[in-house]
């Protein structure tokens, strides 16, 4: 099974992501949006970033997850490398009445951004919901398509 | 159901051509052009033509190419009855634009100081990913941004008062609502006000080449051989958490309302309800933020140039949004209507007839700026009143994109890109020179064709070519 594959798209990035599980499959998501933005091998894990998230489901959640990657980039001025996803599906009401459908636990991997170590492709502005869409078959993928 | 030619220059996408459009898509370009649009963004063209209220044509400027949602260089306008507002049609680098400062300095006098004032504006305005502004704005202060935008910066001592008639809206949109900016957008706009951003925004030192019209560009201030400086940047961070976050609550009013949509990035809401006044004052906030960043960076690259050539004028000609919805009065059918125009990649072009002209170009026409693709030329135009019959008064914002990242990646590397630009006698700073590769010149379309069309339509005319000397990047 490959990880994740880029499709073309003339103005901006497109992929898809695969796992054989749910968990899987938003972990190696993370992995394209970042591999998008920097090689994967200039990215240490020397530091982790806990991350909490719900959805009404499964694409809701995934769209969340990623647009959650892109803020703690950002905010933290870090880079990640790995994406342990834990997943929840639940059936519980929050306290507005509204269905929480599932949960996301993630432990991400990564270091604060070096100029000197860490070279840029490209910046990903935002997680697009074109074409955004979740399908199991064999197995679980996700196609994305980021504004960079 | 094929696009057919129904005038020079003008393609039309006809009803039908799928399912739920409720009026046909115009694509004005040459034939030339035509070729490389690719069919995926003739369907969002055709996409944008189903949503509901919208009026006359869902359009694509010359320099349309594959966007999200709305095409890059897609204009539509909604009725305020029956209409919606979509962020589709707005993009996440919400007020993403160009400004250009005009100086009194001719190139003579600039050029041989061309790589001492790229390293100190380099130093002085912080580009790249993640950067941080040297403003260190407070909470205070970015509410005071997101409601007034260059106003504020006025106020803050960045700019002078003469310069907000020279900007789209005067720099400052009504409607902003901070309330609905939430604490993430507020988080990642506050360190970045006053960033030049990565990507392709730009600071740019530019020679004025060519003179098209002399007595437009005497009233624009412009000369040959004249000194100007371009900025191209937006809403940083800050306008893209703003559509991020109202993405996720339009996507639901999407169900609430019972809107049929062909793709989620159209998300939006009807005009009037909640969640579509709640994204418009949140979306009028990043705008705001957006000319406050461009007033901030400009009164930066003031101050490098006082340092060198001190007592010399850097005048702001004017700043235009390309990324934008606005409420704009406009003649359909006869009657004078209120219209919610959505400009995504595309840039108002109001002709004389428009008291939106700033005075100091009254019977002429607004500046439109077109920033040409990295080592190639940018231009000046002047709007025209025939872009009101024909396209809601709007024109292309660049070049538009003919290669994909990737396969620039494969066919360019970042030091090639640099190397072939210093072999045209042009400058070249960035933050991160990887980034070089994808933004190569080869990747655009030639931006002298696509500002052919806007010219041969009559939607806006030549005033001017500018080239670059020295560009400094993200």
């Amino acid at each position: 099974m490959i990880s994740f594959e880029y499709l073309e798209h003339t103005a901006d990035v497109k992929f898809r992501a695969y796992g054989r599980t749910p968990e899987e499959m938003l972990s190696n998501a993370a992995a394209a949006l970042f591999a998008a933005m920097i090689p994967p091998g200039q990215v240490e894990a020397r530091e982790s970033w806990q991350v909490e998230l719900h959805g009404e489901d499964i694409e809701d959640l995934a769209y969340r997850w990623l647009s959650e990657i892109i803020f703690l980039f950002e905010t933290e001025s870090a880079v990640f490398s790995t994406f342990k996803v834990a997943l929840q599906k639940k059936n519980e009401r929050d306290d507005r009445g509204q269905a929480e459908g599932w949960r996301l636990s993630a432990e991400i991997g990564g270091e604060r951004m070096d100029p000197q170590r860490h070279s840029f492709l490209c910046e990903v502005k935002a997680v697009t919901r074109h074409k955004f869409g979740i399908r199991k078959n064999d197995l679980w993928c996700i196609q994305v398509v980021l504004d960079v | 159901m094929e696009i057919s030619k129904i005038d020079d220059n003008i393609y039309e996408v006809p009803v039908g051509y799928r399912p739920g459009m409720r009026v046909p898509g115009r694509i004005f370009v040459s034939s030339a052009l035509r070729d490389m649009v690719e069919p995926g963004t003739v369907d969002q063209v055709a996409n944008v033509a189903t949503l509901p209220g919208i009026v006359s044509h869902s359009m694509a400027m010359p320099d349309a190419h594959l966007g999200y949602g709305f095409p890059i260089g897609g204009v539509a306008a909604f009725r305020e009855e029956g209409g919606i507002i979509s962020p589709g049609g707005v993009g996440f680098d919400i007020n993403c634009g160009v400004r250009l400062l005009r100086s009194d300095l001719g190139a003579d006098a600039v050029q041989p100081l061309i790589n001492t004032l790229l390293d100190a504006l380099f130093q002085s305005i912080p580009s790249g990913l993640g950067a941080t502004g040297r403003l260190h704005a407070t909470d205070q202060q970015l509410t005071e941004a997101f409601l007034t935008g260059a106003e504020w910066a006025v106020k803050e001592g960045y700019g002078v008062e003469a310069d907000l008639s020279h900007c789209e809206e005067n720099g400052h949109m009504k409607g902003a609502d901070p309330s609905q900016v939430g604490v993430k957008a507020r988080k990642r706009g506050r360190p970045q006000l006053g960033t030049l951003g990565s990507g392709n925004h730009f600071l740019e030192i530019q020679r004025v080449e060519e003179i098209y019209d002399e007595v437009v560009a005497r009233r624009f201030g412009l000369f040959k051989g004249q000194i100007t400086v371009m900025i191209h940047c937006g809403s940083r961070g800050a306008g893209h958490q703003i559509c991020t976050d109202h993405l996720d609550v339009l996507t639901k009013a999407v169900r609430k309302y019972n809107i049929d949509i062909p793709d989620k990035q159209l998300a939006c809401a009807p005009l009037g309800s909640p969640e579509a006044e709640h994204y418009f004052g949140a979306m009028v906030c990043a705008a705001n933020y957006a000319w406050a960043n461009r007033h901030i960076i400009a009164h930066w690259t003031r101050e490098v140039f006082e340092r060198y050539f001190p007592g010399s004028k850097l005048d702001l000609l004017y700043d235009v949004a390309h990324n934008v919805a606005k409420i704009e009065e406009h003649q359909v059918e006869g009657r004078r209507e209120r219209l919610y125009v959505h400009r995504k990649g595309a840039t108002r072009a109001f002709g004389p007839s428009r008291s939106e002209v700033p005075a100091a170009y009254a019977g002429l026409g607004q500046p439109v700026l077109i920033p040409g693709s990295m080592g190639t030329s940018s231009y000046v135009l002047c709007g025209q009143d025939r872009a009101l019959d024909l396209t809601f008064g709007s024109a292309c914002h660049g070049a538009g994109r003919v290669m994909s990242r990737s396969q620039a990646l494969r066919q360019f590397t970042g030091k090639d890109v640099k190397a072939a630009l210093n072999r045209d006698g042009i400058a070249v700073r960035a933050t991160s020179p990887g980034m070089l590769a994808e933004e190569a010149p080869q990747v655009y379309k030639p931006s002298g064709d696509v500002v052919d069309v806007v010219h041969n339509l009559g939607i806006a005319t030549r005033v001017a070519r500018l080239v670059p000397l020295g560009v400094s990047k993200g």
